[in-house]
């Protein structure tokens, strides 16, 4: 039977619509919304797409399921009066500098308040102006511009499973914060950003980096060099109209503009994303003909690399040792452009343009530095190029293409669909998988392992042996993924992880879209540009080539590992510690049990006991205290005594450790 | 020697009590509370941890009820009613009598000895009484600022005595 309900008198029929906004919606009347969002759970706590049903009064659209006969109004003037009087209320409370708000002309509440024709506040302004915060590379928090939805609470909960912020408080005093009220840079935030990317209004934007760019470009004894990463080409055009736009011609207007600006040479990161799959390629092949630590995982999501290495330290060994296309650009700029351009070392500046907030943590990583000094000074994102080339002056649509500057302006397919979630893996299948493939263009080959859902698996016969291959996006995803390999539940030699939806296409600093098909749209410019491109293969990059050939030697070998590979550490999550007996006397031997869920389960509550009863049978010199964990989760129970960590834990052990330690005193 | 461990172990046996359930936060923190008094930064951690949870929903919970402390309460506490009836028999005076005797500067709560600490509640529900406070679970109706200052000198000196 077909179900029906009516619209504003007008008769609609509905089918698997979850809610009465989804139809309303369909039916093109836009509802705003601030808290609604489709990737995430209903929340129903902003109250705007509040509409009439007939006999039932006045509802919440977003959290009301459409029922056959229902007689719907989204106009009445009891509505529209409600509305206005919820945005005055939300504006009275909020900070109003709108001139000065990266969001600005972007912002949901500017944009409704236009909408509802809000032309004065009814309301006394109770605004606190509380202080930004700027503890990260990657965004800046103003908690005076927030509407309390709750969108990035629930996205960084829901979707990436990591739960940096929170609600804390209640009623009026309520804001949306790190936990115990601390800065971002002090929580298990891993920059992704899609927190600023859900964000209605200018709480939560990424950091701009444009003024120091601007600054390195006006000073005459600087070079500053530029290369933008491959998911920039296929967004960056929504910003000037040009949406869905061609990549190449795109690409080719940006290496214009950024020209005209002023930098010494354009570069495209698809080059080392090119070298990346060379090199990780042959990581796997080596890892594979070992069996060693295989699942591989890819490394070039920094924000997936700082999750493994805050909850998953047991993992460290499976991501790939490969530095990020990002990464290599910066190694290998500071290594040979200097003598290319013919100027000293310190007076090159390397920018970078990145679909991505975390990359501007990635880039000061200090395992990326050399001798203390950082690779790339400045990480801007799509956003920032854009406004650099609004703020130039330039008519984007109307410059002409240009071609990248060489060496690093040469690319193949495989370098360029690197944006796309399933990218990484098809180029490395493309680079590890030699047969021919009769009839079939070699861009098509391996389209398999392409898809929009957040975990697809592939399988490929290498012949001898037969790869399992997990492409995964959203690291609640990953957590799943990770939980079924720990179990396992499942086997794969492969795993691609990339944290925003829909790869890097999807990052936080991209153009921001609420429409989910723009991603879409982004992922098809991505693999028309591979079509269009004369090389598929990394591995055919003459460029490429001539990078091993002149500077490196062969893929994996000694001088490859020091500018293209890098390493992981364990990054603790949780440095509050418990005083449990603390000797009277001073100098004491320091004894430090951990607490973290796996060492609870091994044991390590009898350990506890028994060391707190030796300590105190003797009245020995020892300060006990609890970690919440030390992040040796594997080797648990785990106990550190004085500088001594003791992995397995037994109770003798610990006894004899802190004996021992004693005599030494 | 100063021995935690009892307190430390009656958490671990609350989480376990309450099957490192997500959905038992409220009831560990009213039982955590029980034995710390408070919720510290270390405790809410640790249960966030365990539960495998993370620590900002665990915090939002804890400050969303105001039945929960996160900061440390003093030996003796004061709860001043400031609901309606209160209010208007001049509960603020009574309020700023024992800041003002306790040396407390305006958002100050405890107490630098830990000995005391002020409580502002919405109703005790003894109206009839106003205006009212409770002095370490004990009803005193009624009272005036020289009252509750003969209350805290009565403590005072017990303390003293000891």
């Amino acid at each position: 039977m077909e179900k029906y309900l009516t619209i504003n008198s007008k008769k609609v029929v509905f089918d698997s619509e979850k809610n009465l906004l989804e139809v309303i919606r369909k039916e093109n009347i836009e509802l705003p919304t601030f808290c609604y969002h489709p990737e995430l759970s209903v929340q129903g706590s902003c109250r705007l797409c509040m509409v009439e049903v007939d006999r039932k009064g006045i509802l919440s659209a977003c959290s009301t399921p459409p029922e056959t006969g229902m007689e719907i109004k989204t106009n009445t003037e009891q509505i529209i009066e409600m509305r206005k009087i919820i945005v005055e209320l939300l504006l009275a409370n909020h900070d109003r500098e709108c001139t000065t708000c990266a969001k600005s002309e972007s912002c949901k509440l500017q944009t409704l308040a236009r909408r509802l024709g809000i032309n004065e506040l009814r309301f006394k302004n109770v605004m606190h102006k509380e202080s930004k915060d700027v503890s990260t590379y990657s965004l800046v928090r103003e908690p005076s511009k927030c509407v309390l939805c709750g969108d990035c609470v629930r996205f960084c909960d829901e979707i990436q499973s990591v739960g940096a912020l929170g609600f804390v408080g209640r009623g009026s005093k309520s804001v949306v914060c790190p936990s115990f009220g601390k800065v971002l840079a002090s929580s298990e935030c891993v920059y992704c950003g899609q927190c600023a990317r859900v964000c209605p209004t200018g709480a939560i934007v990424p950091k701009s980096e444009v003024n120091y760019v601007w600054k390195a470009l006006s000073d005459p004894k600087k070079k500053v060099i530029i290369a933008i990463a491959p998911a920039v080409r296929a967004a960056i055009g929504e910003v000037f109209g040009l949406a869905g736009e061609n990549g190449t011609e795109v690409a080719g207007k940006v290496v214009t503009a950024l020209r005209t600006m002023g930098f010494a040479k354009i570069f495209d990161v698809s080059f080392t994303a090119d070298m990346t799959i060379v090199e990780e390629a042959n990581e796997f092949i080596d890892r594979l003909s070992k069996d060693d630590d295989i699942p591989m995982f890819t490394s070039c999501c920094p924000a997936w690399v700082k999750f493994v290495e805050q909850y998953y330290p047991d993992f460290l060994q499976n991501l790939s040792t490969c530095r990020s296309p990002q990464g290599m650009y910066g190694s290998i700029a500071r290594r040979i452009m200097p003598e290319m351009l013919e100027i000293p070392k310190e007076d090159l500046i390397v920018v970078s343009v990145m679909p991505c907030t975390a990359k501007k943590y990635e880039a000061r990583r200090p395992e990326l530095a050399k001798d203390g000094i950082i690779d790339i000074d400045y990480v801007l994102t799509t956003q920032e190029l854009a406004m650099m080339i609004e703020e130039a002056g330039f008519h984007f649509a109307k410059l002409e293409s240009s071609a990248f500057d060489m060496p690093f302006g040469f690319k193949t397919g495989g370098g360029v669909i690197f944006g796309n979630s399933g990218g990484v893996t098809e180029a490395v299948l493309r680079n590890v998988v030699n047969t021919k493939s009769d009839g079939i263009n070699e861009s098509e080959q391996f389209n398999f392992v392409r898809g929009e859902d957040g975990i697809r698996e592939a399988k490929i016969d290498l012949g001898n042996r037969e790869l399992k291959i997990a492409i995964v996006y959203g690291l609640k995803n990953a957590r799943n993924v990770l939980r079924d390999i720990k179990a396992n539940k499942s086997r794969y030699d492969f795993v691609e992880v990339m944290a925003c939806p829909g790869g890097c296409i999807g990052g936080a600093g991209q153009p921001i879209y609420t429409d989910l098909s723009v991603r879409k749209t982004r992922t098809k410019v991505l693999y028309e540009n591979d079509r269009a491109m004369e090389l598929h293969k990394p591995q055919d990059n003459p460029y490429v080539q001539k990078i091993y050939k002149d500077y490196l030697g062969k893929p994996g070998c000694r001088q490859a590992h020091e500018y293209l590979h890098t390493g992981y550490r364990y990054k603790k999550r949780f440095n509050q510690t418990f005083e449990i007996y603390k000797s009277e006397k001073e100098n004491n031997v320091k004894v430090n049990v951990c607490f973290g869920n796996s060492c609870i389960q091994k044991g390590s509550k009898e350990i506890l006991k028994h060391i707190v009863d030796f300590a105190e049978s003797g009245k020995y010199n020892v300060d006990i205290e609890v970690s919440i964990c030390l992040e040796k989760c594997s080797k648990g129970p785990v106990v550190k005594v004085a500088d001594q960590i003791i992995e397995h834990c037994t109770l003798q052990a610990a006894e004899k450790a802190i004996r021992e330690e004693l005599k030494k005193w | 020697m100063v021995s935690n461990y009892n307190k430390f172990e009656a958490v671990c046996r609350i989480l376990k009590e309450n099957n490192f359930d997500e959905s038992k936060l409220i009831p560990i923190f009213q039982a955590v509370q029980e034995v710390y008094k408070y919720l510290s930064e270390e405790v809410l951690t640790f249960i966030a941890s365990s539960l495998n949870i993370s620590p900002a929903k665990v915090y939002g919970v804890a400050t969303f009820f105001a039945h929960f402390t996160l900061k440390p309460k003093g030996k003796n506490i004061i709860k001043v009613c400031d609901g309606t009836a209160c209010h208007v028999k001049k509960s603020a005076n009574l309020i700023d009598a024992i800041k003002k005797k306790l040396d407390l500067k305006e958002n100050e709560s405890s107490t630098k000895d830990m000995l005391f600490t002020i409580e502002i509640v919405a109703c005790l529900g003894a109206c009839g009484l106003a205006p009212v406070l409770v002095m370490n679970e004990e009803v005193h109706g009624q009272m005036t600022s020289d009252k509750v200052i003969g209350l805290i000198d009565e403590v005072l000196k017990q303390e003293g005595g000891k």
